[in-house]
């Protein structure tokens, strides 16, 4: 009797032991694969894949730069835009009364249950257009945003920026909820503290409540950071889909993860091989981030003593 | 005697709940005046009302008059941020920021006066002087304010509060967490505040209150029961209910 328990238990944790690897191995899987399917890549362009601009299948010859720096200026563009909106409306959800509160609250994270390609629709049918017909013209003709480094003078509703307002949104819910939690987490008495020291309600959230959650705000940003870096579906309706290099914020482009979901169906050869060594650029980024993340997540519990 | 604070017909309520019943008290300029009762009598929510602290929560609400140099600051023309400056507060656990001892000592000066960066860290420097802090600082300014010992951290907290150059100190339980030989310099440190600052403390600890405060004020389920000056409330109270707090018969 004894003897039999033992063995299902043992049995049990081999189980649990085998699963828990299988998630170590199926990272390292992916590492793998994508090393070894980009390796004619890697033989044929080096480290020059990074620095190169001319995408020409035609030609052969395949870089990597157009793509890496799409995909970080939309990203940039989406944390520009999401981040003050989540941290005013984190703000406002820890604060306003309980019902409120928590229909905001649930709003915000519907957010994220949005699938990404109703969002694309979104952005072909109803941003796209309105950025064309209202905000570029706004910005270029009235703002004269055009005489700024990287803004076009010319526009057509698609490109980086579009697709970074688009990422926004989609990246919004995930900073949004790690903030609320921030603020929410801020004690009490230090709060106190801060307005019994004569602190308005944006000199106590910005100097005492930011500062003192800094790190899992970090932790929230970068778990933002990492979605729109990979986010693909979306951003493949609006962003244009050109292989150049981008010369400012309102050109067509095509971030890493579009190039990748375009562009296999009909790829063979040495840019297949090219396509694969993207993808393995796009997940160290992510891996990156995702570590970076935890890490910046792990350190603010640990300072609270958790 | 110069009144500096004055309550008339004082209620406050949580909710529904009444916690405090027509408090009338009055608070004598650059004296210590020690509130004492027992737990959840509402001497700290009595101190709460007089830089409308607790206001922060929506359900919590005052009625009455809290006259602060005769001006009742329960009226909404008030500017809380300007009475908040006046009226400083120490909390029963230290709230040091989360930033430097110098960041945490220059953030009041820096919120409600303008000055020059040669004037901040003279202001600074006094203030921590002022709160007894300055010699075991002075070496680490820079290093964070989270990284002191309990009990300089709270003088830390007592050095922001008279940076921001208040007329009141609000002392809610100051002691009440930290370890008797850091309490001991608190105490002989208020000792040297009142000079400055009319200082009202919430204090659990019935030694301390007779130790330090020039009156005393009995509260007992949120009515003052008797209030005056502390060498008559500790030997000759007039209350019954009052002796039998102090003596320890109930608590």
């Amino acid at each position: 009797m004894k003897i039999s328990m033992m063995k299902t238990d043992s049995c049990f944790k081999g189980i649990c032991w085998f699963c828990g690897s299988l998630v170590l191995l199926l990272t390292a899987g992916f590492f793998i694969q994508l090393l070894l399917a980009s390796t004619d890549a890697w033989k044929e362009f080096g480290w020059r894949f990074f620095i190169s601009s001319e995408w020409n299948p035609a030609a052969e010859k395949f870089g990597a730069l157009p793509s890496i720096v799409s995909t970080l200026i939309t990203t940039a563009i989406a944390l520009i835009f999401a981040l003050p909106l989540a941290f005013a409306a984190a703000l406002f959800i820890a604060d306003a009364p309980p019902l409120t509160s928590s229909i905001l609250g649930h709003a915000v994270d519907m957010l994220a249950a949005i699938p990404s390609v109703i969002y694309g629709m979104w952005g072909l049918f109803i941003l796209a257009p309105l950025m064309q017909k209202y905000v570029q013209p706004f910005m270029v003709n009235t703002l004269h945003m055009d005489k700024l480094p990287f803004v076009n003078s010319t526009y057509n509703g698609f490109g980086l920026f579009t697709a970074g307002l688009i990422l926004a949104v989609m990246i919004l819910p995930y900073i949004c909820a790690v903030l609320r939690d921030v603020v929410k987490m801020t004690p009490a008495v230090l709060k106190e503290a801060a307005y019994g020291i004569g602190c308005t309600k944006l000199e106590a959230a910005k100097d005492i409540i930011l500062r003192y959650g800094i790190r899992g705000i970090l932790g929230g940003i970068l778990i933002g950071l990492g979605r729109a870096l990979g986010e693909t579906m979306a951003v493949l309706f609006v962003i244009g889909n050109i292989m150049n290099m981008p010369k400012g914020i309102f050109d067509s482009a095509s971030t890493i993860s579009s190039t990748l979901a375009s562009n296999f169906a009909e790829a063979d050869g040495l840019q297949r091989s090219a396509l694969f060594a993207l993808g393995l650029i796009l997940l160290a980024m992510c891996l990156c981030i995702q570590l970076l993340s935890q890490y910046f997540i792990h350190a603010t519990k640990a300072k609270r003593g958790e | 005697m110069e009144i500096k604070i004055q309550t008339k017909k004082l209620n406050f309520f949580y909710g529904d709940h009444q916690a405090l019943f027509e408090n009338d008290l009055i608070i004598p300029t650059n004296q210590i005046t020690a509130v004492i009762g027992p737990s959840g009598c509402g001497k700290s929510t009595h101190l709460r009302v007089y830089n409308r602290i607790f206001e922060l929560y929506r359900d919590q609400r005052a009625e009455g008059e809290v006259l602060i140099d005769g001006k009742n600051i329960l009226e909404p023309d008030v500017d809380v941020l300007e009475l908040r400056r006046k009226v400083g507060m120490i909390f029963q656990k230290p709230t040091p920021f989360p930033m430097s001892v110098f960041d945490n000592t220059a953030y009041p000066l820096r919120l409600h006066y303008k000055l020059d960066k040669k004037k901040i860290a003279e202001r600074v420097e006094q203030s921590l002087r002022g709160a007894s802090l300055w010699d075991e600082v002075k070496d680490k300014l820079h290093s964070s304010g989270l990284a002191l010992s309990g009990g300089q951290q709270q003088r830390l907290c007592i050095a922001r509060a008279i940076a921001a150059e208040p007329e009141i100190l609000l002392m809610d339980e100051p002691t009440s967490a930290i370890d008797p030989v850091a309490t001991l310099k608190i105490e002989e440190l208020m000792d040297t505040l009142r000079e400055r600052f009319t200082i009202v403390i919430v204090t659990h600890n019935m030694q301390q209150a007779a130790r330090i405060s020039d009156q005393t004020v009995f509260f007992y389920e949120g009515r003052i029961v008797e209030y005056g000056e502390t060498k008559q409330i500790f030997t000759n109270p007039a209350n019954k209910q009052t002796e039998e707090y102090i003596t320890g018969r109930f608590s």
